[in-house]
């Protein structure tokens, strides 16, 4: 594993990003652009950073990857597959061309996300370029890291707005032995009751969906785990190509459910869809609308033209969140506001990272 | 840590100025908190002069122990006006003296913020105040099947708050994750008393995700007083192997074949064989004294599954050239093999005056270099150093063995140290794997930071904690620190073009 490895699209970007702060002119940062519907609107000049791309270094038995920034989600899966690995995290892609850093950028989890952790989880470490064209490494390659302040996992999510994640490292895992699906006919509260049931008890509860009267489960771990789980929770057995299928649409939002959010997105411009991040032993949430719960309980989808308001005050009461997930109509702001002093260190943050506000100005709150 | 002052006149001056401000500290703080939660003479502030590091002591300005959160939010207020730096402690057992007092600061002892506010099986949280021990948490979560993951060696009395300033890890965390993958919440004051909370009860927050910042941030960013942790269900069972190899080189292969077959053992540890001695002379645990190294390797789960991954680590050993493995067969006899290793730092403590833990992590593949590398540096040092590791992730623990009443000594123990971890930075690692960088390791941030890199590190505190009076001078070592040190920055990850050579 080399110590650096050099790229010379990197230059370029450094000149640009003094050129701009020193004018102040916002910069729109672009992968692959499949998740450009997510977030406050863009704005800026475009700026492409897929010609930063490639796997720097790959050791299946030290259990970790480097990525640069564009490299595509589709080839960083693959070289992890060839050798049995995976990001057991299921990052969505929402198109081709996924990149690594859009992965990093927008910090979206898919269904195993309350098992195994999230993006922040498997980040190691992180090189980006600050506003001041000054290119930094945080972090490292290595699981036990307590060197300085942990920057490269506050990358996750950030949604670019601190500076241009050039490469990631990331933490990988072997894929799982065995994986069985399992589905249940159940009310919506009889589902979040048994989810917490199983969740309490040592069993290799992977994933979880509920959604118009049907639980399903996917278990995964090791062969004699995962059979003597599916004795002892029951349900009927999913054909392995329906479950795959099932779990990819969840994944990747082109299942049933959220084919009809989109729909009705387009068709009504009141309508929004909303993840709702929650304790996950909430109660069911009257709210109006269509929900499907994921990670047992801690996930919510809603499509619904309830009005904003309303929505995140019955989220907070519970002691959560509300993301404006896909809207034509994203007024009240895509994520919820903050209270100070959370308000005051986003900013302060920003400054100290981006003290010109050129990187991706107001995508995730209107001041940052 | 003090520059010698130029002359005793000038000492005493300084003493006057420090009593000075003392008086009026005292007299703005008294009228915050009850008489007793305030201390100031020098019988009664002993105790706080040093963590768990103890070569390094200094006596704090005045320690003051509040009991309520009104009581913590009123004092930052009064610090922060007085511009008083504050030094948040748990219960002193940090490596790295992250605690070690500010000769004109007040140390904030937050051992009465003791209690288990909630917990909920349900949910399978806890949310404790920040003086709460680790192992408290697990001991309470018991009845209810739960424990709390992470198990830093000092878990019967390190506190939460501790290990979430500090981002601790354990013997398990290769499986269960570090102090950040197991808490959802964290809550205090800024350094003007304003109150906080990162995270939450959902596994996200609206915003920036803060948390990774503040856990592990040292006492820099703000003070933790209540923090919520994930519970997990109890494994039903656990078994551990005893692997023996006659070669470092074989038994650091054995480790990268394990993960390499796509196991993530509970526990994966090694010890060298003075390590091993030293430790079998403590607890008389059966340990293989001819052994090279010795692994203990860990499965937990239903009793399938950890008897499927049993057999499949025994395979993978015993290709790997084990000489001897010896399989636990119950549980007494399970924390036998661990009470070896549990006991490294006290066993060292018994065949030498004093030793110095060191904390560095580098890829589990150059375990063997760097065991070679230190070989070399004790004859070149002419100081003796056993090893453990948490192999699994890659993290050592060397203990170089000293005399502390010998200067000279403890000089060179130092530089052994700081020799073990510009190493581990060159074979691509890091200084702390779980230790922290307290005052310890300050001047080997400056060879795994550049100075752009530290400097940004700085203007994130400043992000938090725009007067700087939070634990100043810990974690992140300043410029001129880093140039008057004179090592050289060890480059690392993605380069625009070559470096040019310096000389």
């Amino acid at each position: 594993m080399s110590m650096t490895s050099i790229d010379a699209a990197l230059a370029p970007l450094i000149a640009r990003i003094r050129n701009a702060s020193e004018s102040r002119t916002p910069l729109d940062i672009r992968g692959g652009g499949t998740k450009r519907f997510y977030g406050e609107a863009a704005q800026g000049e475009a700026f492409d950073v897929t010609g930063l791309s490639g796997i720097s270094s790959y050791e299946p038995t030290e259990l970790v990857v480097t990525a640069r920034c564009g490299t595509t989600l589709d080839e960083l899966e693959a070289t992890l597959a060839e050798k049995g690995q995976c990001l057991p995290f299921e990052p969505p892609h929402f198109g081709r061309g996924a990149t690594v850093g859009g992965m990093v950028a927008a910090g979206l989890a898919g269904p195993s996300r309350a098992a195994v952790g999230g993006v922040r989880d498997y980040l190691l470490g992180a090189s980006l370029l600050n506003g001041r064209g000054e290119l930094l490494s945080f972090g490292g390659q290595v699981m036990k890291n307590v060197a300085g302040y942990d920057v490269s996992r506050v990358l996750a999510g950030s949604l670019g707005t601190l500076g241009v994640i050039c490469e990631v490292s990331l933490k990988v895992l072997p894929m799982a032995s065995a994986t069985a699906t399992l589905r249940f006919e159940i009310d919506e509260a009889q589902a979040l009751q048994q989810l917490a049931v199983w969740s309490a008890q040592p069993l290799p509860l992977n994933a979880s969906a509920w959604w118009a009267g049907m639980l399903v489960i996917r278990l995964r771990g090791a062969l004699a785990a995962v059979n003597a789980a599916r004795v002892a929770m029951g349900g009927e057995r999913v054909d392995d190509a329906d479950a795959n299928a099932f779990w990819h649409g969840l994944r990747e939002h082109d299942d049933e459910y959220f084919a009809a959010a989109h729909r009705a997105i387009e068709s009504e411009r009141a309508m929004r869809l909303w993840r709702l991040s929650v304790p996950a032993t909430t109660p069911l949430l009257a709210l109006a609308g269509e929900q499907l719960i994921e990670w047992s309980g801690a996930q919510r989808w809603l499509y619904s033209a309830a009005p904003v308001n309303r929505v995140r005050e019955e989220v907070a009461r519970a002691g959560g969140h509300a993301t404006i997930f896909r809207a034509s109509d994203k007024r009240g702001g895509v994520f919820a506001p903050l209270k100070s002093p959370l308000d005051r260190i986003h900013r302060e943050l920003k400054k100290a990272f981006d003290p010109a506000g050129v990187f991706n100005r107001g995508r995730l709150y209107p001041d940052l | 840590m003090n520059a010698a002052l130029p002359t005793e006149n000038a000492t005493a001056l300084r003493r006057s100025e420090i009593a000075a401000r003392r008086a009026e500290v005292v007299a703005e703080l008294s009228t915050l908190l009850p008489p007793h939660a305030l201390l100031w003479q020098r019988e009664d502030t002993v105790p706080y002069e040093c963590d768990g590091l103890t070569a390094y002591r200094q006596q704090p300005l005045v320690v003051a122990l509040p009991e309520t959160d009104a009581q913590v939010a009123a004092l930052l207020r009064a610090c922060h006006r007085l511009k008083v730096p504050v030094v948040a402690r748990g219960a002193g057992t940090g490596l790295s003296g992250g605690a070690l007092p500010h000769e004109l600061g007040v140390t904030l002892s937050l051992a009465k913020f003791n209690r288990i506010l909630k917990l909920d099986a349900a949910a399978r949280t806890a949310s404790v105040q920040c003086g709460v021990r680790n192992l408290a948490i697990s001991e309470a979560a018991a009845p209810h099947g739960l424990f709390y993951a992470p198990d830093p060696s000092s878990q019967i009395a390190c506190t939460i708050g501790g290990n979430v300033a500090e981002n601790s890890g354990g013997v398990h965390c290769l499986k269960y994750g570090l102090t950040l993958h197991n808490v959802l919440r964290v809550k205090g004051y800024m350094i003007d008393g304003e109150a906080v909370e990162f995270g939450g009860e959902a596994l996200d927050a609206a915003g920036l995700d803060l948390l990774p910042l503040v856990v592990g941030s040292e006492g820099m960013l703000c003070v933790i007083t209540e923090v919520s942790v994930k519970l997990l269900p109890l494994p039903q069972t656990a078994r551990c192997i005893m692997a023996s190899f006659d070669d470092i080189r074989k038994a650091g292969d054995a480790v990268a074949n394990i993960i390499g077959a796509g196991i993530i053992p509970a526990g994966l540890e090694m010890m060298d064989r003075p390590m091993t001695a030293a430790v079998e002379d403590f607890v008389h645990a059966g340990y293989d004294l001819d052994a090279a190294a010795i692994l203990l390797c860990e499965s937990d789960g239903t009793a399938e599954e950890v008897d499927e991954e049993i057999g499949r680590m025994l395979d993978v050993l015993t290709a790997s050239g084990a000489t001897r493995v010896e399989v636990s067969r119950d549980e007494a006899q399970r924390l036998k093999f661990w009470s070896g290793r549990k006991n490294a730092f006290p066993a060292s403590g018994r065949i030498s005056p004093d030793y110095m833990c060191m904390d560095s992590t580098i890829p589990r593949k150059r375990l063997a270099d760097i065991l070679l590398a230190i070989q070399q540096m004790e004859s070149r040092y002419g100081l003796r150093c056993v090893n453990v590791f948490h192999a699994g992730d890659g993290n050592l623990h060397p203990l170089i063995l000293f005399d502390a009443n010998d200067a000279d000594q403890l000089h060179r123990a130092e530089q052994f140290g700081a020799e073990i971890l510009e190493t581990s930075v060159k074979l691509g690692g890091t200084v702390t794997g779980e230790h922290g960088v307290g005052v310890e390791k300050l001047g080997s941030m400056c060879v795994q930071f550049s100075s752009e890199e530290r400097e940004q590190m700085h203007a994130v505190k400043r992000a938090f904690d725009a007067s700087e009076l939070l634990n100043p001078g810990k974690a992140i070592p300043t410029l001129q620190r880093c140039a008057e040190g004179g090592k050289m920055h060890v480059r690392r990850g993605l380069l625009p073009f070559a470096d040019l050579p310096r000389f």
